[in-house]
């Protein structure tokens, strides 16, 4: 058997989990202790299946399911194989935290939740297998609409309906984006076949058309400016392993799909798409990463953080455009690879931090940060499991955020070596960009881990808080250690981003690298840049080790414990600390014209001071107000047909059916 | 790696361990007497060390264990950085190990523990120099990146050993990027280690101080810690600007004749940067909270200045 056969039978026992939860509809404990555990087996199995598809050679199926003569067309390549490594890896850890998660009956009934859940994962795992465009299509459909079911679970909340509502709003202008793409791609052929797309050389002005449809087609479901208002309202609304399968794992296929369109499919491209990716992708980046610094939810932070992430992986795809568009593959695919590391490196420590924040929800019933604080002490291991996220979320070595930090910034290094001289002097500009980016991240995350976990509780209740369940906890352990073994071991894992490099560009830094063996990273030469995680991380713990050691020899390791000093102010409280409005204050100050704030501020004269601050986000004033002021005009004027008489209704039929005679008279 | 360059890494970190407090020895020294003041003893920085490891630490009553691990982080974290900051030779086998953006890594992962720990106790203070603290990262790192990075265009590589051996063999010429890119490195450096007009390292005002409040819990062995690890910063931070800016003397044959005379260079240009940081810190008053992202938005602008320039003149 092949190996593609493989998968779908994975890919099938996930839908017969879904359908089985039908059957058991209300029954939570063998929904969570049976079907959400097998489920997690089949994604180990499918990650299992993807490694060998990495190093394998690409195997096409037909599916004979759908319309006739029009079957399924399946491939399995170095790409596809990468990004189901992707689904499998995050669902088994999201799985497991999830069986854990879901025992208390809420919203839509557990049963139901395991369809859609399941549903979910198989759409998407087909989505990157698809060969053609209407497999693609219909899975991507699917993928959507099963994401909308999971988002709304909670759908007796209006603000949840209403989120949901823009998700499925914004995903389908994303999805007539790429339903022309693949017009333009067939060029008149009228095959639909990836296979035929590849071998239409379409003209220059064709393919950018395409191009560009492609960009805001997945632009929209990836969450690019000024498509990406969506994000921060569905992510929070969903339950938690909804958020961080979306996040983590949904992104990326949008991710796949622009690589899989503009690299495989439309062959020769042109330099300018990359530029546009490069400045689409550094003000996304920007824009997220400032946003998310100012918000006071922690879901919405994440999201915010996702968005940024996703210019991060924005720039990287752009640099490889760049490159290859003048034919240096070798340093395409370094950006490429900087791109795919970060991705994968994304889709662990995200899925961690979101499930974090919903074992912090069910523990404490809290999801504003404003009233969080102290939880380490009462949830250890889900606290130091979001140390390791936080760290590899902020870039931090020698975690996996580092790797593709490092590789992004090598790659920009090089950019000084175009052949245009007008880009060879501003794109290394950019760079300063992206370190701005990098660096804010780390403040959003000081505040997002200080304010949740550190500190003293802010509020008396969460004294109660209890600590997660083993299932859940098992999930984010193996989500943290993805993000350990990913920023200690990057020559290994850019052994498994090589073949899609090879795909995509022809070409591939894997050699480069294991030449100067696994322990130095190093994609050019070790004299032109090197970074080695493992002895970085020896050194540091050797010297912490001998400080530890060597105080307590020659002194002692005396340790009194006393109230906090506080520089001696006898009243504090908790409520002395900063809080996440206050932390993110200079931001607020310093990024001002990002924002569209309205404040109230107290009077000196206030018995009962109140103090309030709205952060909106402009594109909802600039382009997506006046876009609905317009429809709504629209439907007025249309509405002025409807009279409600049965009488005018009769004369509209009268009146067409004169015109119709008159026109077929004539 | 040789023999000789395992020697001289070792050397290179034992000596920056053991000459960080006299650099802060030093420049709070000139700074006394550059103020009118009389000074504390050269070897003051030591005997304050000395004084805070017999004492014994007293730690919050609700502190989790990363208040207690951060300051040793931050110092294993220094430690390194002076082990790969081309003191004294440019043979380093730790060298490869981080390059120069690693070393911003570096110096970013020991700033997040040491704000951590400070909002790990929850006062007013510590969350308030939490915040401050990280402010003055977030706009330092990428100025501190872009200078790197423009030395990194000239010599081709971001290894700083390899830039630094590649700066010194040039013949004397002054290049307009790296002299840009040196003002915007001392600019960073100022508010990196907490040194007027930035913060002041003397202050234990509630209402300006950075890093005074953030450490403000500390106390006894981890105190000490904290204190080198800070001393060790400015070490590194000034090794790296005299390797980048004023690269002559650092030994690029790894022979032990070659270190051995490399040392009392080092302690020269050391001494040299000592007394221009007490000079700076003396005829500059402390600029207001709120000016300091200025500061920091023109250094960062001076950084990026000094890539284009590269990259329009390729000088």
């Amino acid at each position: 058997m092949l190996l593609l056969d493989w998968i779908l039978i994975v890919i099938a026992g996930w839908l017969i989990l879904g359908f089985a939860g039908i059957g058991v509809l209300r029954n939570t404990a063998f929904v969570a202790r049976v079907l959400f555990p097998a489920g997690a087996a089949l994604g180990m199995a499918l990650a299992g299946l993807a490694f060998a598809g990495l190093l394998g050679t690409p195997e096409t199926a037909v599916l004979a399911i759908g319309l006739p003569d029009l079957p399924f067309h399946l491939r399995l390549d170095g790409l596809s194989a990468f990004f189901l490594l992707v689904i499998g890896a995050i669902s088994v850890g999201v799985s497991v935290f999830a069986a854990g998660y879901f025992r208390h009956g809420e919203g839509t009934p557990p049963g139901l939740m395991c369809l859609e859940y399941h549903l979910f994962l198989a759409s998407m795992a087909l989505v990157v297998l698809a060969d053609d465009a209407y497999a693609f299509m219909v899975m991507w459909e699917t993928m959507a609409l099963s994401s909308f079911f999971l988002v709304t679970a909670n759908h007796r909340v209006p603000a949840i309906r209403e989120a949901g509502f823009l998700y499925l709003l914004i995903a389908h202008i994303g999805a007539i984006g790429i339903l022309l793409c693949f017009g333009v791609l067939q060029a008149n052929t009228g095959d639909y076949t990836f296979a035929n797309m590849r071998a239409q050389s379409l003209s220059p002005l064709w393919a950018s058309v395409a191009f560009l449809l492609a960009t805001v087609g997945f632009g929209a479901k990836a969450g690019i400016l000024p498509l990406h208002v969506w994000l921060p309202e569905a992510h929070p609304a969903a339950p938690s392993p909804v958020s961080a399968l979306m996040s983590a794992v949904m992104l990326k296929t949008a991710i796949y799909g622009l690589l899989r369109v503009s690299f495989d499919l439309l062959g020769a491209q042109q330099w300018w798409w990359g530029v546009l990716l490069l400045a689409v992708g550094l003000a996304t980046a920007l824009y997220g990463v400032v946003f998310s610094a100012v918000q006071t939810d922690m879901k919405r932070l994440l999201a915010y953080s996702s968005i940024e992430n996703i210019g991060l992986l924005f720039v990287g795809i752009g640099l490889g455009v760049l490159f290859n568009a003048y034919g240096m593959k070798a340093l395409s695919a370094l950006a490429l690879t900087a791109a795919l590391y970060h991705a994968l490196g994304h889709a662990f420590f995200k899925s961690l931090l979101f499930l974090a924040t919903g074992s912090v929800l069910h523990s404490t019933g809290e999801r504003s940060l404003g009233k969080l604080g102290g939880l380490m002490r009462r949830m250890p291991w889900v606290a130091w499991l979001s140390l390791v996220g936080v760290l590899a979320s902020s870039g931090l070595p020698p975690f996996s955020g580092f790797v593709s930090e490092w590789l992004l910034l090598q790659s920009f290094l090089f950019t000084t070596g175009l052949p245009d001289s007008f880009l060879n002097m501003l794109v290394p500009v950019l760079a300063a960009g992206i370190a701005l980016v990098a660096a804010l991240a780390g403040y959003t995350m000081v505040k997002f881990y200080g304010v949740i976990f550190l500190g003293q509780p802010r509020e008396p209740k969460l004294a109660d808080a209890h600590p997660a369940s083993p299932l859940e906890r098992a999930g984010l352990v193996w989500l943290g250690a993805g993000c350990v073994l990913l920023g200690l071991f990057p020559v290994a894992a850019i052994g498994l981003i090589d073949p899609v490099t090879q795909l995509l560009v022809g070409g591939g830094i894997a050699e480069t690298v294991r030449a100067n063996g696994w322990l130095l990273l190093s994609p050019s030469s070790p004299d032109r840049a090197s970074y080695s995680p493992l002895v970085f991380l020896l050194v540091v713990s050797v010297a912490v080790l001998f400080a530890a050691v060597l105080v307590r020899k020659f002194y002692h390791g005396r340790l009194r414990r006393a109230p906090a000093w506080d520089c001696g102010y006898p009243a504090q409280t908790a409520r002395m600390q900063d809080t996440a409005e206050g932390f993110g204050q200079p931001i607020r100050q310093i990024f001002e014209p990002f924002f569209r704030m309205r404040r109230e501020l107290p009077s000196p004269f206030d018995a009962k001071p109140h103090y309030r601050v709205t952060i909106e986000d402009h594109f909802w004033h600039w382009l997506y107000l006046p876009v609905a002021r317009l429809t709504a005009g629209i439907a007025r004027v249309v509405g002025r047909l409807q009279q409600g008489r049965i009488a005018i209704y009769l004369l509209y039929s009268f009146v067409t059916l004169m015109v119709l005679l008159v026109v077929v008279k004539s | 790696m040789s023999i000789v360059g395992l020697f001289a890494q070792l050397l290179a970190i034992l000596l920056a361990l053991a000459l960080a407090p006299l650099l802060t020895g030093w420049v709070n020294q000139w700074r006394a007497w550059l103020q009118n003041r009389r000074a504390p003893g050269l070897l003051q920085p030591y005997r304050v060390l000395h004084k805070l490891f017999n004492k014994e630490s007293v730690v919050a009553e609700h502190a989790t264990p990363i208040f207690r691990v951060a300051p040793y982080i931050m110092f294993g974290c220094m430690a390194l950085a002076c082990g790969i900051a081309p003191t004294l030779s440019t043979d380093l086998p730790l060298a490869p190990a981080a390059d120069a953006i690693a070393l911003v890594g570096l110096f970013a992962l020991a700033r997040v523990f040491i704000s951590l720990a400070a909002m790990d106790i929850g006062t007013s203070f510590g969350t308030l120099g939490a915040r401050r603290e990280m402010l003055i990262g977030f706009l330092a790192e990428p100025a501190l990146l872009m200078v790197l990075f423009s030395a990194s265009l000239i010599t081709q590589s971001t290894s700083l050993a390899m830039i630094v051996e590649t700066l010194a063999h040039q013949p004397f010429a002054i290049y307009p990027s790296l002299a840009v890119a040196g003002v915007a490195f001392t600019m960073v450096s100022l508010a990196e280690n907490a040194r007027v007009p930035v913060d002041n390292p003397a202050t234990h005002l509630e209402l300006t101080m950075i890093h005074e409040a953030l450490i403000l819990e500390y106390s006894g062995r981890h105190l000490a810690l904290v204190e080198w690890a800070a001393s060790l910063k400015l070490f590194a931070y000034s090794c790296i600007g005299l390797a980048l800016f004023v690269p002559w003397g650092v030994a690029e044959a790894g022979t032990p004749l070659a270190i051995l005379f490399a040392i009392p260079m080092l302690v020269v240009k050391l001494a040299v940067g000592g007394v221009l940081l007490a000079l700076i810190e003396t005829i500059n008053a402390k600029m207001r909270l709120f000016r300091v992202p200025e500061f920091l938005a023109t250094a960062f602008l001076l950084a990026v200045i000094a890539l284009l320039v590269h990259v329009l003149l390729g000088a």
